[in-house]
């Protein structure tokens, strides 16, 4: 194949404007207006790239998102490379550079700054495809509806007309006419935008693609689809070659021919299967390239073979009309035999969709088709019927390197589906989706198969129609902005602090915060270790204070908010006094434990729920499904208060000279202000509740001010507190405080498995009243003696800590059986800083009864702990400290 | 992305509701007084019909308000809203 420029002619190229760009190093031209394979093959370059498996030569194939051939890495001029680049629907644009591949691309492994978006879009009509069918639908639904809102979208970059979106390409077609595209390039600086658009109804004007015919080396460079042939010559001024044979099934190539004759290419051959004519095979050049065309004349298998010299060999089969976004959402196909290809039949059930044009199958040319799928190999004459080696060049997928040989080994196999024959022989799989060799499979596979090509089908298409970027269906949801990111009002002062963060669901909390040895070089921060042991000794000998704003809150308020309550929680909150709080747990139906927290009783009918962080949103929408959907007639209505509220936790012995230091006009003796209950205050001269609660077992209180007002109030308390050395504490050395207490953290020490009685906390369980999951707990699987139970362990070296999540088995346990028999697992693990040394929390089967036994932790890498197992409660088991230093 | 019709706010996408299961599966007036074998039944055992069924919703990320709708399993077809969730 030697195709070059012609010297004049191309619709869509301005040779005023020459493009400079690299093939494979080599320096070359094309102009404004070009494509890179028009470009490529203007420049005679015919050898695009390898194939995957065979290492076959192949050269541009098409002009569209069909082709399976001309697939390139390009770098752009930004420095981004993008694998996998269709050259024959890739605009030229200077100082590219293209690489031939062998079928797979190389992923940038930099961040390529690209930018994407993304938009909604709503129309009573959307048309996919801007051709002359689709124009026309658009201007009949006008007609009909002034009002309507019509949208026509088209992927080609060059698609002009009234109302029109350019360069925008419908990817998906999906339940009740929600339609999926890409844009690119909508706007300076950004690659992409996706479109989502919901449509009254889809108008399908997609056109049709044109299929090939299988045969012996049917791949080569040089064999093009035929009308690609004539748009490289009219859009791009394209001479594809010197001497031509075209074969062909159908009347369109008859403009083909015509073209070729403007271009200045000989025609020595049409080659006609409408008079029994067929090529059966091709020779190549050193290069691969085609070189002759061997055609046999004649029905019969026994037609003598003729070859004729040629640079360009150029198939048409037929044309199939371009259905994959009929079918997305569930519309059907049916075979016609009018024009040998599929087209739409019914809708899909909630898509309202018509087809127009060569999508429905009104194709020019095909009024006389003369089905031809595949020309058997040469031969058949010789050596009787040709074996599967013969079929081995008989390329159904370029992509994949599928050939006819392939096809047989499945049916032979017995596979009869085309589903099935799909994922056997991969064709279809490949980057044009089966556009040209789908259907022709489908077509030897019934002939086979003994089969109507109706009966047969095709394999069910899926979106996306063409390749897209994950970069783009993320748009801007990315980084920062891909979940939102939640920080309490007293964050400022935690950064200016130095904490180092967690996320805990969307929030930001402080895990802790390192002393830093030097400010320019945290190297010589303290590590997290050092700095949480240091947090967890100033709240058990001292006074810390943790920002525990995210909190989930919620306000319950109605006359029946009691009742509400007793129902959700599995102890008893109606009896609760004003001034009071309780702790509660909540179960689901099934009995495991849900979510947990303290409730406080504001007034007769108004309760202050609070919730684990992460839970919040699940809990308030938990209250509102039973609520609304079992109970409608309590009258009870929960809103979240979350953000509303700025909680402050100080914390320790010394809590109590901070509290009365920022809350001058409270009483927080403890006769006055006992534990379990709240008052209101004036909290640095501010409003607020300060409630006597603690989650580390010390003398604790919990400072609520609204959010506005979070940070001067946690300012104050960091100020009245720092004579006597308060310290701020992290979720880390809040995790150790409770879990030297035993307090378990739902979703840490439960995964929806575990029940109050699990737990331990069967005292908290009600027998005087009901409430969701109740019944639960008498099930024989929640009465088993085996359940796992929340048990201590300690390390038997004091030093090690167990990995949370360790697997833990018997003394005993044959490590070399498999399965080795699991006792449970570790839940939650780590250094004391008051006991001086590690422990864990662990879920183990008959955990209460095996107080003092030792289990074993086998680790990755070999080694194995040993623990003894204790009590849950490690720290202060009598509670001694919740009022303050015993001994004070 | 289903179009979900809340018989509330009208029309919405998918995304911006959750989805409850099997409709018309009442909690038991007395739990206690069921046998085991009748508590998995409310519990655990539902309907997987491959047509026609009713099933709740709840628009979360608009009225907040949970309600009954037949839907088609097969094709996504949705009825018209037939009432309150329940």
């Amino acid at each position: 194949m030697t195709a070059s420029r012609r010297p004049a002619g191309g619709t869509r190229i301005d040779r005023l404007r020459r493009l400079a760009f690299t093939f494979d190093g080599v320096d070359q031209s094309g102009f404004a207006g070009d494509t890179l394979a028009s470009a490529l093959l203007a420049s005679g370059v015919s050898v695009i790239g390898r194939s995957i498996y065979h290492d076959r030569p192949r050269g541009v194939m098409s002009a569209g998102p069909e082709e399976p051939n001309a697939l390139v890495q390009v770098e752009w001029p930004s420095g981004v490379s993008e694998p996998m680049v269709n050259a024959a629907t890739t605009p030229l644009v200077e100082g590219m550079r293209a690489w031939s591949l062998t079928g797979q691309g190389r992923l940038e492994t930099r961040d390529d700054g690209a930018r994407f978006d993304a938009i909604y879009a709503h129309a009573e009509v959307l048309v996919i495809g801007a051709g002359a069918a689709g124009l026309a639908a658009a201007a009949e639904a006008r007609a009909a509806d002034p009002a309507a809102r019509v949208l026509i979208i088209d992927g080609d970059p060059g698609a002009t007309g009234d109302g029109v979106l350019a360069d925008t390409t419908a990817i998906g077609v999906y339940d009740h006419a929600y339609v999926v595209a890409v844009q690119r390039n909508p706007v300076p600086g950004t690659e992409g935008r996706l479109w989502r658009i919901r449509a009254g109804r889809v108008v399908l004007a997609t056109g049709a693609t044109e299929r090939g015919i299988v045969f012996a080396d049917d791949d080569r460079p040089g064999i093009m689809l035929a009308g690609a042939a004539a748009t490289y010559i009219r859009d791009f001024g394209v001479k594809p070659g010197r001497r031509a044979v075209i074969f062909t099934t159908n009347g369109t190539t008859a403009d083909v021919a015509t073209a070729l004759g403007e271009a200045g290419v000989e025609v020595v051959a049409t080659v006609d299967a409408r008079r029994g004519e067929t090529v059966v095979g091709t020779d190549g050049d050193a290069d691969g390239a085609l070189s002759a065309v061997h055609i046999a004349r004649g029905a019969s298998s026994g037609a003598a073979i003729e070859t004729l010299d040629a640079d360009l060999l150029l198939v048409s089969g037929g044309w199939n009309p371009n259905v994959a976004l009929w079918a997305h959402p569930r519309g059907t196909l049916r075979y016609d035999d009018r024009i040998a290809a599929f087209v739409p039949d019914k809708p899909g059930p909630t898509t309202p969709m018509t087809a127009v044009g060569a999508a429905a199958g009104e194709i020019d040319g095909l009024e006389d088709i003369a089905p031809l799928w595949v020309v058997p190999p040469p031969t058949s004459t010789e050596r009787g019927d040709p074996n599967d080696d013969d079929w081995a060049t008989h390329y159904l997928d370029h992509g994949r390197d599928a050939t006819v040989a392939d096809l047989r080994r499945a049916l032979g196999a017995g596979l009869d589906s085309i589903e099935h024959v799909k994922r056997y022989t991969t064709i279809g799989t490949g980057i044009d989706q089966g556009r040209t060799g789908g259907v022709i499979a489908s077509a030897i596979a019934a002939s086979l198969l003994g089969q109507d090509v109706g009966a047969v089908g095709v394999p069910t298409f899926r979106p996306p129609l063409v390749p897209v970027t994950f970069a783009q269906v993320a748009g801007r949801d990315r980084g920062a902005l891909s979940d939102p990111n939640r920080t309490t009002a007293i964050q400022p002062w935690h950064v200016a602090r130095g904490a180092v963060f967690e996320d805990v669901g969307q929030w930001k909390r402080p895990r802790f915060f390192p002393i830093g040895g030097d400010p320019a070089d945290e190297s010589m921060d303290e590590s997290m270790d050092e700095a949480v042991l240091r947090e967890c000794a100033a709240a058990r000998t001292g006074v810390a204070a943790m920002d525990a704003s995210t909190l989930g809150k919620i306000d319950i308020q109605g006359p029946d908010a009691g009742i509400f309550l007793d129902l959700i929680y599995t102890n008893t909150f109606a009896t609760l006094k004003v001034g009071s709080c309780r702790y509660g747990l909540m179960c689901r139906s099934d009995g495991m434990v849900f979510d947990d927290g303290v409730t406080s009783r504001l007034a007769g009918d108004r309760f202050h729920m609070t919730t684990t962080t992460g839970n919040a949103a699940a809990v308030l929408d938990h209250l509102e499904e039973w609520l609304q959907t079992e109970w409608p007639e309590l009258r009870v209505r929960c809103t979240s208060v979350t953000e509303q509220w700025s909680t402050i936790a100080v914390v320790g012995p010394r809590s109590r000279e901070v509290v009365a230091a920022v809350a001058p006009g409270t009483d927080v003796s403890n006769d006055a202000f006992p534990f379990m209950t709240w008052r209101d205050a004036v909290i640095a001269g501010l409003p607020g509740r300060v409630f006597r609660i603690s989650f580390s077992g010390e003398l604790a209180f919990e400072l609520n001010v609204p959010t506005s007002h979070g940070l001067a109030v946690w300012e104050a308390v960091m100020a009245a507190g720092s004579p006597i050395g308060i310290t701020p504490y992290g979720t880390e050395a809040m995790h150790v405080l409770r879990a030297e207490k035993g307090y378990p953290i739902m979703g840490q020490e439960t995964d929806g498995t575990v029940t109050p009685q699990d737990l331990g906390m069967d005292g908290l369980v009600s027998r005087k009243k009901a409430f969701i999951g109740q019944r639960s707990h008498r099930r024989p699987d929640v009465l088993r003696p085996d359940r796992k139970h929340l048990v201590g362990l300690l390390p038997v070296d004091p030093e090690a800590l167990l990995p949370e999540g360790a697997q833990l088995v018997a003394l005993d346990a044959d490590l070399s059986s498999r399965p080795v028999p699991m006792l449970g697992h570790v839940t939650s693990s780590y250094r004391s800083a008051a006991l001086g040394r590690s422990f864990a929390l662990a879920l183990i089967k008959g955990g209460r009864d095996r107080m003092g036994e030792h289990v074993l932790a086998p680790l990755a890498g070999g080694s194995i702990l040993e623990s003894v197992i204790t009590s849950s409660v490690v720290f202060d088991p009598e509670n001694r400290r919740r009022d303050g230093e015993p001994d004070a | 992305m289903l179009l979900i019709p809340c018989p509330h706010c009208g029309p919405r996408n998918e995304t911006e509701f959750q989805y409850g299961g099997q409709a018309g599966v009442a909690y038991p007036v007395d739990p206690e007084a069921l046998s085991d074998a009748e508590w998995v039944r409310y519990l655990f055992l539902r309907d997987n019909p491959a047509g026609r069924w009713r099933e709740r919703w709840v628009h979360t990320a608009g009225c907040r308000r949970w309600f009954d709708i037949e839907r088609d399993t097969v094709t996504n077809e949705f009825s018209p809203v037939i009432g309150r969730g329940a």
